[in-house]
C-alpha cells in the first residue's frame, strides 16, 4: 500500500515544517527572522532530498498512479526549491524597507512551493487542480502582500478574479474529460481517448486555456502586467520563474501523457499561443515605462518560446522548453537582483528613466545588466542565445519553419525594448547614484547569475547532459 | 596537437580586455591602459604575420586546424585557415592597433571602457574569419554586434541613439534568417561543419531558399543596395576607431561569407541567383556612387563609396572565376586599408576644427602639407588608380565581369569613372582652392602618431598596388580549388 513513500518525503517534509513554522509563529514573539532562516533552510533540504532521489531513479507511479515520481519532476521541482530559496534570500531588505518583514512571507511561499511540487508530480487530473489551488491561494496572498498600497491590493484582487475564473475554465474541462473517459488518471485516460475524439478535444481545449492563464500566454495574458506592477517587487520576482515551473510541467504531462495521439488536435492551438505570445510580448513592451511591467511583457514573450519548444511534440521539444526555463530563470533572477538594487534613501525605484546613466556610477551594476538584457535578447554567445538555439533547432527538425522564423523575426522586435534599457543606461545623462550598502546575498545572486550567463557557453554540455535523461515519450 | 594558433589569435585580446576590465582606472591612468591594449594588439599582430609565414600556399586544405567538441553530437569548435580567409586575419590585426593608436584625440570619455570595446570586437572579427562551423561562425559573426553597438552609442556623435539601433536591428534582422538556414542545414545534411559540408554537398532542391537565407544576413552586412541605409548613419555617428573597425574588417565578414558559405556551399543556388547579385551590384556601384557626388558631408561621402567598393566585390565574388574572386578579395583588403586610412584622414581633420562638413575647409595645402600629401595618396587608391592597391582589384573584377557579361561590366566601369569624379572634387574641395575660413589658419599639421598610423596604412597600399604577387599567391591555390568544385557541382546538376 505505501510503497515507495520516501519518494514523496520533499512534500511531506516541507508540509509538516509549514505546520511547525505556523505554530512557532504564533507562540513566539518577533519570530519573523527566524521562520525566514529556517524556511530557507528547508527549502535547501528539501532540495537535498530531491537531488538525493534523482541518482539512479526511475519511473515510479504512487498512490493509485495519482502520483508520478520520474526525473523530469526531479529536475523541476530542483528548479522550483533553488529559485524560491534564492527568492526568499534576496527578499529580505526589500521587505524591511516595506515593513512587510512578517512570518507569513516565508510560510506563504513555502505553501505555494509545496503546491507546485504537487503539481509538478501529478499523474491525474484531481491531484493535478489541487496542488493548482494550493499554489494559487498562496499567491493571491502574496500578490497583496504589501497591503498598504492600492497597486498591492489591486493586484492580488485582479489575479484572484481573474484566476477563479481561469480555474473554473479548467475544471469544467477536467469533468468534461472525466466524462468521456471514465477516469482523472493520466494513464487511464491514455488508453481511453480513441472512442471520442472530437469530445475529448473540447476537454483539452478547456484545460489549455486555463494552463495558458497560469503560464500568462496570451491571449489569456492581460492579468500578467497589473499584477506584476502591483505586487512588491520580491513577488513579482516569485511570479515571473516560480509557477511557471510547475505550469509548464503540467503543460508537458498533461499533453504528452494522456493525449499524445491527439497530437493533431492540440498542435496547432500550442502552435498558436507560442507564436502569439511571442509577438505580442515583444510588441507590447515596446511602450512600457516601467520596469515591472516590461519584464511582464518579457516574460510573455519568453514564456512564447518554452511553448515553441512544447508545441514539437517530440522530446527533444521537451529538453529544450526545460532548457529554455532554466535559463529564463538564471536570467530573471539577475534582472530582479539589479532591480532590488535601485534603492536610494529606501524608496525602491521602478521606472525605466530610473535607470538613466546607471553606467557612470555603478559600472559593475550596468555591465551586469547589460550582460542579462543582451542574454534576454538572445544575443550570442550569451546563455539566451544557447536557449532559443535549442529551441528553435527542435522546431524546425518537426519542419515547422513558420513558427521558427516568426519566432525569430520577434527575436528582433525584442531586441528593441531590451536595446531601449541598454540605451537608457549608457548613453543618456546620469542621475544621483542608489545605495552602494546591498546584502551580500543579492550581490552574491548578481555575481553569480551574470556569470553564468556569460560564461554558459564554455561548458554548454552540461545543462544538456542533465535534461537529456528527461523522457516523457 | 601542435600550439593552438587560431585559437591563441582568437583568445588574446579577449584577454587582454579582461585585465583592462579589472585595472578599472580611478586616476585617469590612460597612457598605462592605451599601452595594454596595443601590446596586446600588436602581439596578436606579430602572431598573424607569424601564422602568414607558417602558412602552406601550395594547398587548399584547412591548416592549423583545430577541431574540439563543444556540444556533445551538436556543434564543435572547429577553426583553421585556407588561402581565403587568413588574409581577412591579418587585415584585421593590422587594423587593431592602428585604431587604438588613434583614439589620442577622438575619445575622450571613458578610455578604458572603449579599448575593452575594440579588443572584444577583434575577439570576435578573428572568430569570423577562422571559425570552420556555421554555428560557431553564426556566434561571432552577430556576437560582434554588442561591442558596435555600445562603440556606436556610447562614444558616437548627435544622432548616435538613432544609428546605433538602426545598425543594431539592421543587422539582427537579416541574421536571423540565417540561423534557421543553419538549423535547416543541420537536420538536412547532420552536421554544420563546414569541412564535411563541402565534401556533403547539399541537396540542390534546398539550395535556393538556404541560399537566399544566408544572402539577407550578408546582404545587410555588405552592405548591398537597397538595405545599405544603416551604413552612412553608423559611418557618420561612429567615433573614428569604430568607423574604421566598421569600414575595414566588419563589411568584409559579409564578402568573406559570399565567397565561403554561398558560393562553396550552395553552387547551384549561386548559379541561379547571379543575375540578383549583377543587378544589385551594379546598382548600388552606380546609385552610391551618385549620392556620394552630392553629400556635403566627408563622412557620409565616404560610407556611400563604401557602398560602392563593396558594390564591386560582389560582382567579383559572383562572376565565379578565378581573376573575379582574387580581385575581390584584393579589392576587400583594399578598400580596408584605404577606407580605414581615409577615416582616419577626416578624424584629422575633425579632431582639430570639430566639422566635418565638405564646405568647412578648403585651401588647406598650405596649411597642413603632410597631411595633404597622404590624404591624396588615400584619395587615388580609393579612386583606383594604377600603382594602388584599389587599381589591381577594380581591374581583376572589371576583366572578369567583362568575360561573363559585357552590359553589366560597362554599367560597373561608369561606377568607376563616377567615383573618381567624387573623390577628385573631394579632394579638391578640402585642400585646394581658396582659404576663406580663417579658422583654418591655426590648424596643426599631423602629428606623430597620426602620421605614423597613416604611413603605416599607405605603405601596403602602395606596395600592393605594384606588387600584388604576396596576395595572388596566397589565396590562388584556394579559389582554384573552390571554382572547380562549383564547376563540378553545377556540371553534375
Amino acid at each position: 500500500m505505501i510503497n515507495n513513500i520516501e519518494l514523496i518525503f520533499p512534500e511531506i517534509f516541507i508540509s509538516l515544517s509549514i505546520m511547525f513554522l505556523l505554530i512557532l509563529g504564533v507562540f513566539k514573539k518577533n519570530s519573523s527572522k527566524i521562520i525566514h532562516n529556517i524556511s530557507l533552510l528547508v527549502l535547501i533540504i528539501a532540495a537535498v532530498i530531491t537531488f538525493n532521489e534523482t541518482i539512479g531513479i526511475s519511473r515510479t507511479i504512487l498512490f493509485n498512479e495519482s502520483i508520478v515520481v520520474d526525473y523530469l519532476s526531479s529536475f523541476m521541482k530542483i528548479i522550483t526549491l533553488i529559485s524560491a530559496f534564492v527568492v526568499l534570500l534576496i527578499s529580505s531588505s526589500y521587505l524591511k524597507t516595506f515593513k512587510i518583514f512578517k512570518i507569513e512571507y516565508p510560510i506563504l511561499i513555502l505553501s505555494s512551493v509545496l503546491g507546485m511540487m504537487i503539481m509538478i508530480s501529478s499523474n491525474d487530473l484531481i491531484v493535478f487542480y489541487m496542488g493548482l489551488e494550493l499554489q494559487s491561494l498562496a499567491l493571491y496572498v502574496l500578490a497583496t502582500f504589501n497591503r498598504d498600497q492600492l497597486k498591492s491590493s489591486e493586484a492580488g484582487l485582479k489575479y484572484f478574479v481573474l484566476s477563479a475564473l481561469s480555474s473554473g475554465l479548467l475544471l469544467y474541462g477536467c469533468s468534461l474529460i472525466y466524462g468521456f473517459t471514465g477516469s482523472t488518471n493520466f494513464n487511464f485516460i491514455a488508453t481511453q481517448f480513441n472512442t471520442n475524439e472530437y469530445a475529448l478535444t473540447f476537454g483539452i481545449v478547456f484545460v489549455l486555456v486555463g494552463l495558458a492563464f497560469k503560464i500568462s500566454a496570451v491571449p489569456f495574458h492581460m492579468w500578467a502586467p497589473d499584477v506584476y506592477e502591483g505586487s512588491p517587487t520580491s513577488v513579482t520576482l516569485f511570479f515571473t520563474m516560480v509557477p511557471k515551473i510547475a505550469a509548464l510541467t503540467v503543460f508537458i504531462r498533461f499533453l504528452y501523457v494522456p493525449f499524445l495521439n491527439l497530437i493533431d488536435q492540440w498542435q496547432m492551438i500550442l502552435v498558436f499561443l507560442s507564436i502569439a505570445s511571442m509577438l505580442f510580448g515583444a510588441i507590447a513592451a515596446i511602450g512600457q515605462k516601467n520596469l515591472k511591467r516590461l519584464i511582464a511583457y518579457s516574460s510573455i514573450s519568453h514564456i512564447g518560446y518554452a511553448l515553441a519548444g512544447l508545441a514539437t511534440g517530440s522530446n527533444d521539444g521537451i529538453q529544450s522548453s526545460v532548457i529554455y526555463m532554466t535559463i529564463y530563470i538564471i536570467m530573471n533572477l539577475g534582472f530582479f537582483s539589479c532591480l532590488l538594487m535601485m534603492k536610494r534613501n529606501n524608496v525602491y525605484y521602478e521606472q525605466i528613466d530610473d535607470l538613466s546613466g546607471l553606467s557612470k556610477n555603478h559600472p559593475l551594476l550596468s555591465i551586469s545588466l547589460l550582460i542579462i538584457l543582451f542574454s534576454l535578447a538572445g544575443i550570442p554567445p550569451l546563455a539566451g542565445f544557447f536557449a532559443k538555439f535549442y529551441i528553435f533547432k527542435s522546431v524546425i527538425e518537426q519542419s515547422m519553419y513558420f513558427l521558427a522564423i516568426v519566432g525569430l523575426l520577434s527575436t528582433v522586435v525584442a531586441a528593441f525594448y531590451y536595446l531601449r534599457i541598454i540605451k537608457i543606461m549608457y548613453f543618456d545623462e546620469e542621475k544621483d547614484s542608489y545605495d552602494k550598502d546591498h546584502s551580500l546575498w543579492l550581490k552574491l545572486s548578481l555575481t553569480v547569475s551574470t556569470v553564468l550567463i556569460l560564461m554558459y557557453f564554455v561548458f554548454p554540455s552540461e545543462l544538456i547532459d542533465a535534461v537529456s535523461k528527461i523522457n516523457i515519450i | 596537437m601542435n600550439f593552438p594558433i587560431l585559437s591563441s589569435l582568437i583568445l588574446l585580446p579577449s584577454i587582454g580586455a579582461l585585465f583592462l576590465f579589472f585595472t578599472r582606472s580611478k586616476s585617469e591612468n590612460k597612457i598605462t591602459v592605451k599601452y595594454v591594449a596595443l601590446f596586446t594588439s600588436l602581439v596578436n599582430f606579430f602572431l598573424s604575420i607569424y601564422l602568414w609565414f607558417l602558412f602552406d600556399q601550395t594547398t587548399s586544405v584547412f591548416q592549423f586546424v583545430e577541431d574540439r567538441v563543444w556540444i556533445e553530437g551538436l556543434i564543435n569548435y572547429k577553426v583553421g585557415v585556407d588561402g581565403i580567409s587568413i588574409l581577412f586575419i591579418i587585415l584585421t590585426t593590422f587594423i587593431t592597433p592602428l585604431c587604438i593608436i588613434s583614439v589620442n584625440n577622438s575619445v575622450t570619455k571613458r578610455l578604458n571602457e572603449f579599448l575593452i570595446a575594440i579588443l572584444v570586437m577583434e575577439t570576435f572579427m578573428i572568430g569570423v574569419f577562422c571559425s570552420l562551423d556555421l554555428v560557431v561562425f553564426y556566434l561571432f559573426f552577430e556576437a560582434g554586434l554588442i561591442p558596435m553597438f555600445l562603440i556606436i552609442g556610447i562614444w558616437g556623435g548627435a544622432r548616435r541613439v538613432y544609428s546605433a539601433f538602426k545598425f543594431f536591428l539592421f543587422t539582427l534582422l537579416g541574421s536571423v534568417l540565417m540561423l534557421v538556414a543553419i538549423i535547416s542545414i543541420y537536420w538536412i545534411t547532420g552536421t554544420t561543419d563546414v569541412v564535411q559540408l563541402y565534401e556533403l554537398g547539399i541537396d540542390t532542391k534546398y539550395q535556393n531558399l538556404l541560399w537566399l537565407a544566408f544572402f539577407s544576413s550578408f546582404a545587410v552586412k555588405t552592405p548591398m543596395w537597397p538595405v545599405h541605409t544603416w551604413l552612412p548613419d553608423a559611418h557618420v555617428e561612429a567615433p573614428t576607431a569604430g568607423s574604421v573597425l566598421l569600414a575595414a574588417i566588419l563589411l568584409k565578414m559579409a564578402g568573406y561569407g559570399f565567397i565561403r558559405f554561398s558560393l562553396g556551399l550552395f553552387p547551384s543556388a549561386s548559379e541561379v541567383f547571379t543575375p540578383l547579385i549583377y543587378a544589385l551590384s551594379v546598382i548600388a556601384i552606380i546609385f552610391t556612387s551618385l549620392i556620394a557626388l552630392m553629400q556635403e558631408d566627408m563622412k557620409k561621402l565616404i560610407a556611400y563609396s563604401s557602398v560602392a567598393h563593396m558594390g564591386f566585390v560582389t560582382l567579383g565574388i559572383f562572376t565565379i572565376q578565378q581573376q573575379g574572386i582574387e580581385g575581390s578579395i584584393i579589392q576587400m583588403i583594399s578598400h580596408g586599408l584605404v577606407s580605414a586610412a581615409l577615416f582616419l584622414c577626416v578624424g584629422v581633420v575633425y579632431d582639430r576644427m570639430h566639422s566635418r562638413l565638405i564646405n568647412t575647409y578648403g585651401g588647406i595645402v598650405t596649411i597642413i602639407p603632410k597631411y595633404a600629401v597622404l590624404f591624396m595618396v588615400f584619395t587615388l587608391a580609393a579612386l583606383g588608380l594604377p600603382g594602388t592597391s584599389g587599381f589591381v582589384g577594380e581591374f581583376l573584377i572589371l576583366m572578369a565581369a567583362f568575360k561573363d557579361n559585357f552590359l553589366v561590366a560597362v554599367l560597373a566601369s561608369l561606377g568607376v569613372i563616377i567615383g573618381a569624379a567624387y573623390m577628385l572634387w573631394l579632394y579638391k574641395r578640402v585642400i585646394f582652392g581658396k582659404l576663406i575660413n580663417s579658422e583654418l589658419k591655426k590648424m596643426i599639421d599631423l602629428n606623430k602618431s597620426e602620421a605614423f598610423t597613416l604611413t603605416c596604412l599607405a605603405i601596403p597600399t602602395l606596395y600592393f598596388g605594384f606588387y600584388p604577387e604576396p596576395l595572388i599567391n596566397t589565396i590562388e591555390v584556394s579559389i582554384t580549388d573552390l571554382i572547380n568544385t562549383y564547376n563540378y557541382s553545377v556540371a553534375s546538376k
